[in-house]
């Protein structure tokens, strides 16, 4: 393995470490943000992505993802079933080259956290086994084609969104935003609403939680967008600003949106304005200026936050808001690339309707993000139906109520009643 | 003797304890409590959603006191739980036949 970039592959490398260090802390969000009785079955579910993923990621999920396409651009082929031909090889352009297995290490962990994403849409009600099986398919059926269609560039003949179409998406708005989302609302519908949805307020339990997993998320952040400049290069350095720039923008105007739509200026707010502002700049980081990236922020934050309230308005349980802040997000950002990405920023960018005059890349933009959502929701949709129909998805009404975590886990998160743990 | 009962509201419990005490209480029990009477909770919103919150957290006190104490202690509850909103909770008395000190053995009122 001559010739290696050391510095691009001490970041990507490093990198891998931040993206990963994201799903733990996305345990810590999402179980924060449940009830206090199903706070280790949120978490679980997390870990339980780590883990499946992982497996499936060796064995072959890696290769249908990023193996050389089979020509249709749908999928790649089966040459690296077992990590075969990774090891001693080299990924990237001339004189930035990186080991193959840091690009695989790194693009392992962004397979991790969508899939741990969908989680939160099905909080509180879901059967932990059903939900395993559920990730193994997903991962295989839906994240390992997406990937495929917007990041497996080949020289022109990898995945069509990269090189057919010549969509932007610089981080992961279609592959883990939007799909994350779409597949989501396909969840929240199948297995639907929680005991007491509308009726009770299912406030967060643990709003410092919450915030310590926003703010693992948000570090966590840095790897996901400028690792994936694959380099140590100025390019990183534009997606490392830019991600700061629209996350803070966002975690105000979501603060000053709810503020004013009669409520108050909440924990919940912040945290989850944050995160919408990392979700909209995520696509887009590579591609626009600071102002532009600021702009991002501050219109993703107003609009996930109306985002997050469509679900009282269309009856569906997606508890933690995936929808809204990752699908609505995803799609704010991918539709920003079309408006206002520059070349300035990125020779192998484009020009969106503001710089060029023209809606081609708009227009791509949109395709893609479209064709990512459709495919993500109706196959996500089939597979949650099988299941159900099957071995069933959802635990029954009693152990909803008492909580899973006793229930299903045999734990409980705050052991601290002085009856029960002598 | 009498038992007093009083719930009140969180933010009251520091100004009524401290009263008592002043006023020779020897004892109380505190408790947490949550329930809702003539003005049937409130809405709240959350995240976009309005709720009904019935069921209001308060503080449940428990006084034991002799039945010659028992009018002037009474207000004094009364007067210190009191911050004019709805809300300021309930206080009722019932009888209590004895009373035990469980060190001492000592009953009645040598045990208040």
């Amino acid at each position: 393995m001559s010739g290696i970039n050391t510095g691009d592959t001490a970041w990507v490398l490093m990198s891998g470490a931040l993206v990963l260090f994201m799903t733990p802390g996305l345990a810590i969000f999402y179980g924060g943000m449940v009830r206090a009785k199903s706070t280790l079955n949120m978490m679980m579910m997390s870990f339980a992505a780590i883990g499946v993923t992982t497996i499936l990621w060796v064995l072959y999920a890696y290769s249908l993802a990023f193996g050389k396409d089979t020509g249709s651009g749908l999928i790649g082929n089966l040459d690296h079933i077992g990590l075969a031909k990774t090891i001693n090889q080299v990924v990237g352009e001339p004189g930035h080259t990186i080991p193959s297995l840091a690009f695989v290490m790194f693009q392992l962990t962004f397979a991790i956290i969508t899939v741990a994403l969908l989680s939160g849409a099905i909080a509180d009600r879901t059967k932990y086994s059903s939900w395993i099986l559920f990730v193994a398919i997903w991962i295989t059926v839906v994240y390992a084609p997406v990937a495929h269609w917007a990041f497996a560039s080949q020289g022109g003949s990898g995945g069509w969104i990269v090189d057919k179409l010549g969509a932007l998406d610089f981080a992961g708005g279609t592959v883990v935003e939007i799909n994350s989302g779409a597949a989501a609302l396909a969840l929240a519908i199948v297995l639907g609403r929680r005991e007491g949805f509308k009726r009770d307020p299912m406030r967060p339990h643990n709003m410092p939680l919450v915030l310590l997993g926003a703010g693992m998320l948000w570090f966590g952040w840095f790897g996901f967008n400028a690792g994936s400049a694959l380099g140590a290069s100025g390019l990183a350095a534009t997606a490392m600003i830019n991600t700061q720039i629209a996350t803070a923008g966002a975690a105000m105007s979501w603060l000053t949106y709810e503020r004013y739509q009669g409520g108050k200026a909440t924990t919940l707010g912040v945290a989850s304005g944050a995160i919408a502002g990392a979700v909209a700049i995520t696509p887009a980081c590579g591609f626009v200026t600071p102002l532009g990236a600021l702009l991002i922020g501050l219109i993703g934050g107003v609009v996930s936050a109306w985002g997050v309230s469509r679900k009282y308005k269309f009856n569906y349980d997606d508890s933690l808001d995936v929808v809204g802040v990752h699908g609505i997000g995803g799609l704010v950002g991918m539709i920003a690339i079309g408006l206002i990405a520059t070349t300035s920023v990125n020779l192998h960018g484009g020009n969106g309707l503001f710089i060029s005059g023209h809606a081609s890349l708009l227009v791509k933009q949109l395709i893609a993000a479209l064709a990512t959502a459709a495919y993500s929701f109706i196959v996500t949709y089939l597979i949650a139906l099988a299941i159900q129909k099957t071995i069933g998805f959802r635990v029954n009404r009693n152990l909803e109520l008492e909580g899973l975590d006793t229930t299903v886990h045999a734990e409980s998160a705050y052991d601290i009643n002085s009856f029960t743990t002598r | 003797m009498k038992l007093i009962t009083a719930i009140v509201k969180p933010a009251r419990v520091d100004e009524v304890k401290s009263a008592l005490q002043a006023n020779g209480v020897q004892g109380m029990t505190v408790s947490e409590a949550a329930g809702f009477g003539r003005q049937k909770g409130h809405t709240e919103i959350y995240r976009g959603a309005e709720y009904v919150v019935d069921l209001i957290p308060k503080v449940r006190l428990e006084v034991l006191v002799d039945d010659s104490d028992l009018n002037r202690i009474l207000d004094l509850i009364v007067a210190t739980a009191n911050s004019g909103s709805i809300g300021d909770g309930k206080v009722w008395v019932t009888p209590v036949e004895t009373v035990v000190r469980v060190r001492t053995n000592e009953r009645g009122s040598d045990a208040l």
